[in-house]
């Protein structure tokens, strides 16, 4: 840590002038400064709290699947008798069915998305780019306040009649369909829908906030070759959410209207549910795999692109050394993006789609594969070389990667049609989702709280706490999920409640307690981070603009940055990645510092 | 710790591979293959496990490596100041480009003989799955169904050993899955449509037939099996059945 104090004390004198560049501004009332606020930063803290609020719900919707898989059916200790009185406190099978649904819509639609494009990209881009703020402040902040009426429906669904919805994150008819085919089926589908048409709605408001911002906005200089890879990364996830996300909306207003309108998009004729005819039929189930998958498959790169973004810019500037490959970086984001488009269907392999098609999107969804790959080399070859600091943040970056491995590798499996026969639907994709999305993408967004914490607050977290976090998590991550390999190799399904009752699964107990211990720690290992997390917001040290001696144009800005972000304009001489630059002393050379008068201008990269 | 933090990264090959070989000299892994298309699909299995393994370990092995070696403190060397390396970008697109494309066609054999090599015979047995029973009907002596030597029975999926058998599959109300781990057997079901599915079991015994799409609250406990038997006693059982069937009106 010593390296990055000697800052401090360079900008003390700085941050006294930031205040009063503040004070010209005239004052905001409190609610248009911080509720109802145009501003793209507390726009972006916004987001992150309430994410990080549904973050601790949707955890703890996990653990109770994790009680149920380990101890079946019995009590469940300390909530239990509150929750389920009625079964003498333990989870019901129904309960059981909505505790993931609700986990993985909750973890999925309330925290990735929206943390990574809703907190980070509205944090990040304008500081990145060089703008005051984003071209559309007022859609902006309509974009957070349209997620509130999602959290509404959310959090009402669990109380209504029949409980929240329960037919799968997926929501697959007949099952989510039929008010008749599950408890979860009443009322809390039409919620669950509507929560999702809400999220989709400020979704939409985002990417066009944020494409515009990215094209018309970047300060003199910024040329596109010049962008840090996390602005890459939210403007190409910005483009799949706009060209995805209508097709998503379609399948659920056209499910919505499956529900109250009895339209029957998605239900055949003949149905019988429940010994009684349901519907008057007419419509296809498969239909709304191949809608719901067009926008989700797309949305599992949305769900990872700004985090890779991210972690680049972590990796690079804590190895102290260029990023390795900036082009190819771009272009394989580009590649990931074009190829998310097509391979849709290696969700569906089993499904009854046409066979012969599955062959299809096996080729492409093993090419998908290539991108990522590249961008692991590069990964590994940029800490080739470098001058490794071991930040918590950049501790978290390297997780990243080294996670992200396995649960690359581990696609390779499903998207092989014939080895996906035995383990489509087993708890071999579960562990490779949570490799990606919690190994992968949350790691990376912890890594970059901890990283740009500063610029957000001004001040410090602290960093030994930070390291036990890390620790824990990382044990204990790998504690719960790679054993999760094992059950999908011996064909545990999941989705079951009790899954002992089969012969073939009967020895898998063992196993499953020894992740739910692991999983339980692994929650109780967040407190650390929660604790310095609102610790630091109010106590922790104060920091310079650049506490990490990074290179990027969000550093150029006071900690935190006024209204209207920077100083002074600023202007881009260069990439963000020239650290260890032979042309100058420092160790780094930042975006926006003129090239020493007395040499001549040399591109770098080129 | 400074860079002993670079064995924490080490710890995720070595412990991989660890717990990999752990479970599958333990026995906690794939069920016992009684299908005879089964040993492709564990062959597919094995081979995409070692290959996947080597890039796992050369890759988190390196970074471990570099993570170790080039720590701050521990190092005087200067920062290889470098953008990257057109020659090691084209060499590693185009070699896992070429390996994946190989991993993809190696696959379509076995696929086709379980999902679209149809063999030409008349269906065995029609499955209708619903919440939360599988229902099974035999189209009788006459061979065909909808008639009324049609036999029914639940829950308990009988076919004869070592020959081809043909599944009509349907599902009455929501989506369920037909999944037999032992003949490396899935296929969803799926309402207003009726989808075949095809084996051939080479040992008999009695072995679990899974529910592996969500279909309810229910759904953990759709449980059926399968009896695999030689043809006399299939023949038996049926005749068995039909006979109660008669007899219960």
């Amino acid at each position: 840590m010593s390296v990055f104090t000697e800052e401090k004390h360079l900008h003390e004198a700085g941050a006294t002038h930031d205040h009063q560049v503040a004070a010209e501004h005239h004052e905001l009332s409190f609610l248009r400064k911080y509720v109802f606020s145009l501003d793209h930063k507390v726009i972006g803290i916004q987001f992150l709290f309430s994410t990080l609020l549904w973050f601790v719900v949707g955890g703890l919707l996990a653990l109770g699947v994790r009680w149920q898989l380990a101890w079946p059916w019995s009590n469940m200790p300390i909530v239990g008798q509150m929750l389920f009185s009625g079964e003498g406190g333990q989870i019901s099978p129904e309960f059981y069915t909505m505790l993931f649904t609700m986990h993985a819509s909750v973890m999925i639609f309330f925290v990735i998305i929206p943390i990574l494009a809703g907190a980070f990209g509205n944090f990040l881009i304008p500081l990145m780019i060089g703008a005051d703020d984003m071209a559309f402040p007022t859609l902006n902040m309509l974009s957070y306040w349209f997620m509130w009426p999602a959290f509404v429906c959310m959090i009402a669904s669990f109380f209504v009649t029949g409980g929240a919805s329960a037919s799968g994150w997926t929501g697959y008819p007949p099952l989510s369909a039929v008010q008749s085919a599950a408890p979860g089926s009443h009322a809390g589908q039409t919620l669950w829908l509507q929560g999702l048409i809400f999220v989709g709605v400020s979704s939409m408001m985002g990417s066009v906030n944020y494409m515009t911002t990215i094209i018309q906005m970047r300060a003199p200089g910024m040329t596109m070759f010049h962008l840090p890879m996390t602005i890459w990364a939210m403007f190409i996830t910005a483009i799949l959410q706009a060209f995805a996300l209508p097709v998503l909306t379609a399948a659920l207003f056209m499910q919505l209207l499956d529900r109250v309108a009895r339209t029957c998009f998605f239900l055949p004729e003949g149905l019988i549910v429940n010994n009684a005819e349901a519907v008057a039929g007419g419509g296809q189930a498969l239909l709304w795999q191949h809608l719901f998958w067009f926008y989700s498959h797309p949305a599992v790169y949305i769900m990872i692109l700004p985090a890779m973004g991210m972690v680049s810019d972590i990796i690079s500037c804590f190895a102290r050394k260029p990023l390795f490959g900036y082009k190819p970086m771009v272009y394989s984001i580009g590649g990931i993006a074009g190829l998310g488009f097509i391979v849709w269907g290696h969700h569906m392999f089993m499904s009854g789609m046409n066979p012969a098609l599955g062959m299809t999107f096996m080729v492409s969804t093993m090419m998908i594969a290539l991108p990522s790959a590249i961008k692991v080399f590069n990964w590994i070859g940029t800490v080739w070389g470098g001058r490794i600091l071991y930040t918590t943040a950049m501790l978290f970056a390297l997780s990243f990667v080294s996670m992200f491995i396995i649960g690359g590798l581990s696609g390779i499996f499903m998207a092989a049609t014939p080895v996906d026969i035995f383990i489509h639907d087993t708890y071999f994709i579960v562990a490779h989702i949570h490799y990606v999305l919690f190994g992968g993408t949350a790691f990376g967004v912890f890594g970059a709280i901890y990283f740009w914490f500063p610029k957000m607050f001004g001040r410090m977290m602290n960093e030994t706490a930070g390291k036990f976090h890390f620790f824990l998590s990382f044990i204990f991550f790998n504690g719960t999920f790679f054993p999760m390999h094992i059950l999908g190799a011996g064909g545990f399904p999941r989705r079951l409640a009790d899954p002992y009752h089969y012969e073939t699964f009967a020895n898998m107990l063992a196993m499953n307690r020894f992740i739910t211990i692991c999983a339980l720690s692994m929650g109780a290992s967040q407190l650390i981070f929660a604790a310095n997390f609102l610790y630091s917001i109010f106590w922790g040290p104060k920091c310079g603009r650049n506490p990490w001696h990074s290179n990027s144009l969000e550093w150029f800005a006071p900690s935190p940055p006024g209204h209207g972000n920077f100083d002074a304009q600023p202007l881009v001489y260069r990439g963000p990645y020239e650290y260890g630059s032979p042309e100058v002393d420092t160790d780094y050379y930042p975006q926006w510092q003129p090239p020493p008068t007395d040499r001549p201008l040399v591109q770098p990269g080129h | 710790m400074g860079r002993y933090w670079a064995f924490l990264f080490l710890l995720v090959p070595i412990a991989g591979v660890g717990i990999f070989v752990w479970a599958a000299a333990g026995g906690m892994w794939m069920p016992r293959d009684i299908s005879e298309h089964g040993h492709e699909i564990d062959h597919l299995w094995n081979f995409i496990l070692l290959l996947t393994g080597a890039v796992f370990v050369a890759t988190e092995v390196a970074l471990f490596w570099f993570l170790w070696r080039y720590e701050a403190t521990s190092h005087r060397d200067p920062v290889k100041f470098t953008h990257g390396s057109h020659n090691l970008e084209v060499v590693w697109t185009i070699l896992p480009a070429a390996t994946l494309l190989f991993i993809a066609i190696y696959q379509m054999n076995a696929w086709a003989d379980v999902k679209i090599r149809k063999p030409p015979m008349a269906p065995t047995v029609e499955v209708m799955a619903r919440q939360f029973e599988w229902r099974l009907r035999w189209p009788g002596p006459d061979g065909h169904f909808d008639t009324p030597d049609d036999i029914h029975w639940v829950n308990d999926l009988h076919v004869p050993v070592d020959e081809d058998v043909l599944v009509d599959l349907k599902s009455m109300d929501v989506l369920h899955d037909f999944f037999l781990p032992n003949l490396r057997i899935k296929q969803d079901a799926v309402p207003g449509m009726m989808i075949p599915v095809w084996f051939r079991a080479t040992d008999v015994g009695q072995y679990d037939l899974v529910c592996a799409e969500l279909c309810g609250w229910g759904h953990y406990k759709m449980k059926g099996r399968i009896t695999i038997e030689p043809r006399e006693q299939y023949e038996a059982w049926l005749k068995k059945i039909a006979n109660e069937q008669n007899t219960m009106k």
